[in-house]
């Protein structure tokens, strides 16, 4: 039988936590839904948080759900304006967290967007794979 | 790291946390619940400053009736009533992949957002000890001086709803349109409820609900088992928040009934008594799947055909136990 007191074993095994949202006025959350899904099939704990959230809501939930990653859809071409906003939020509450963008996103932004800190940028048409793999590797 | 340093590091993040950082609350939530080995020693740590004082209150209710829409509009009246309130809300896991959509803060941010701390918990399948995660978090929540606490899970599974029933309170929320009166008696759920709720109250076929929950209530007056405690039903459509401030009245009424006739005490034991159980049980598991790993002579029997299982499982829980 374990002597361990505290019954504490690694657990291995523990899924990625994923913040899901869209900041902002952006009404298209189809994209997000089906990304929630991919990421839950995953084997990923998707905390969803939906439409018209605040960079304040997003790190809120970071900071209590003790999330390892934040996906943020965009899709009203507010990405260059709103990326720099949360990666600084991000840095003022000292959260060491990797943010992924999907969505609407015009190839000659992936630069400007990945020079900014943001991990990767996921497109439409992405597979369900590809979208898993994105979110893997930017919490490794 | 040695188990030392783990320890001072838990040590280090439940000050941070008690002084009041949610960022180090939520890193402490995850050891819990992982049952992490850098979470060695916190139970002990956080023993001292978990009184066991705070109010549990536990909500349930079938997926859709509106739990967590009702949980923050309840967390709003409870922090404008000038408490610290925290949440708990479990989802359930894939069974296939193990993920899961945590999607009940999406229903409380836009009323409790900055009014309560809310950590989403999936309950991680059958072995995944929610069972033991739970009353781990409820006492670092205490222990970081947040109170009442509140647990939201589906009412379905019996570990959900044991979770659920070991509340100091339980709501258990039905809305119009899923099942008859016989739906109602049928259920477990609505025997452990201590405040009934009827939410969707505008909606067609919310009274013939409340109707159906009265009558459910009076045969319990017959048999005795509402003898000590009617609870209240309560119309409420949590979408516009109408009937939370209700609710909350309903739950601080049920538990200062508790505190008169004693019933808090008992709640508080049969609590702890259910926390020791299930950690008993989960060692158990844990040896007896450390013991079929070894690949036992009298499961090999068992699998030859020469022994039956029943006689199997009988040699070597002798052995186990020993």
């Amino acid at each position: 039988m374990p002597e361990d007191q505290n019954d504490a074993v690694t657990d291995r095994s523990a899924p990625i936590r994923v913040v899901l949202a869209k900041l902002g006025l952006d009404g298209h959350d189809r994209g997000l839904k089906v990304v929630a899904r991919m990421l839950r099939d995953a084997g990923m704990e998707v905390i969803y948080l939906g439409l018209r959230q605040t960079t304040d809501s997003v790190i809120a939930a970071v900071e209590q759900e003790d999330a390892d990653v934040v996906g943020l859809s965009m899709h009203n071409a507010g990405h260059l304006a709103l990326a720099p906003r949360i990666l600084q939020a991000l840095a003022d509450s000292d959260l060491d967290v990797p943010v992924v963008i999907g969505g609407i996103v015009p190839e000659a932004d992936v630069d400007t967007l990945r020079d900014m800190g943001i991990s990767a940028v996921i497109h439409p048409g992405a597979s369900a794979l590809e979208v898993a793999d994105a979110v893997r590797r930017s919490v490794a | 790291m040695s188990a030392g340093s783990e320890t001072r590091a838990a040590g280090e993040l439940l000050e941070r946390a008690r002084s009041g950082d949610r960022r180090a609350l939520g890193r402490l939530l995850t050891f819990v619940e992982h049952r992490d080995a850098r979470a060695h020693g916190l139970d002990d740590l956080v023993h001292p400053h978990a009184t066991g004082n705070a109010a549990v209150i536990g909500v349930t209710g079938a997926p859709g009736a509106g739990k967590s829409t009702l949980v923050g509009h309840l967390v709003k009246e409870i922090a404008d009533a000038g408490q610290q309130p925290a949440v708990l809300a479990v989802d359930p896991s894939s069974p296939l992949s193990g993920g899961a959509i945590l999607g009940d803060r999406i229903r409380m941010d836009g009323v409790a957002e900055g009014r309560a701390f809310i950590r989403s918990m999936a309950t991680r399948g059958h072995a995944g000890g929610l069972a033991l995660a739970v009353p781990g978090a409820l006492r670092l929540f205490e222990a970081c001086g947040f109170g009442p606490l509140v647990v939201e899970t589906v009412g379905v599974g019996q570990v959900e709803v044991d979770v659920t029933r070991t509340a100091d309170t339980t709501v258990v929320m039905v809305a119009p349109g899923m099942g008859d009166a016989v739906q109602a008696n049928k259920s477990g759920l609505l025997e452990v409820a201590d405040v009934l709720v009827v939410n969707k109250a505008d909606r067609p076929g919310a009274d013939d609900v409340r109707r159906d929950l009265e009558h459910m209530l009076d045969l319990g007056h017959i048999t005795g088992v509402t003898e000590h405690w009617r609870p209240e039903i309560i119309m409420t459509t949590a979408t516009t928040g109408e009937g939370a401030l209700k609710v909350h009245q309903a739950i601080q009424a049920h538990r200062a009934h508790l505190a008169e006739t004693g019933g808090l005490e008992d709640r508080r034991r049969s609590r702890i008594r259910q926390e020791v159980a299930d950690r008993m049980t989960r060692r158990l598991e844990d040896a007896v799947t450390a013991c079929l790993a070894s690949e036992p002579e009298e499961l090999a029997e068992a699998l030859q055909g020469t022994r039956t299982p029943a006689s199997a499982a009988a040699a070597l829980m002798e052995r186990l136990v020993r």
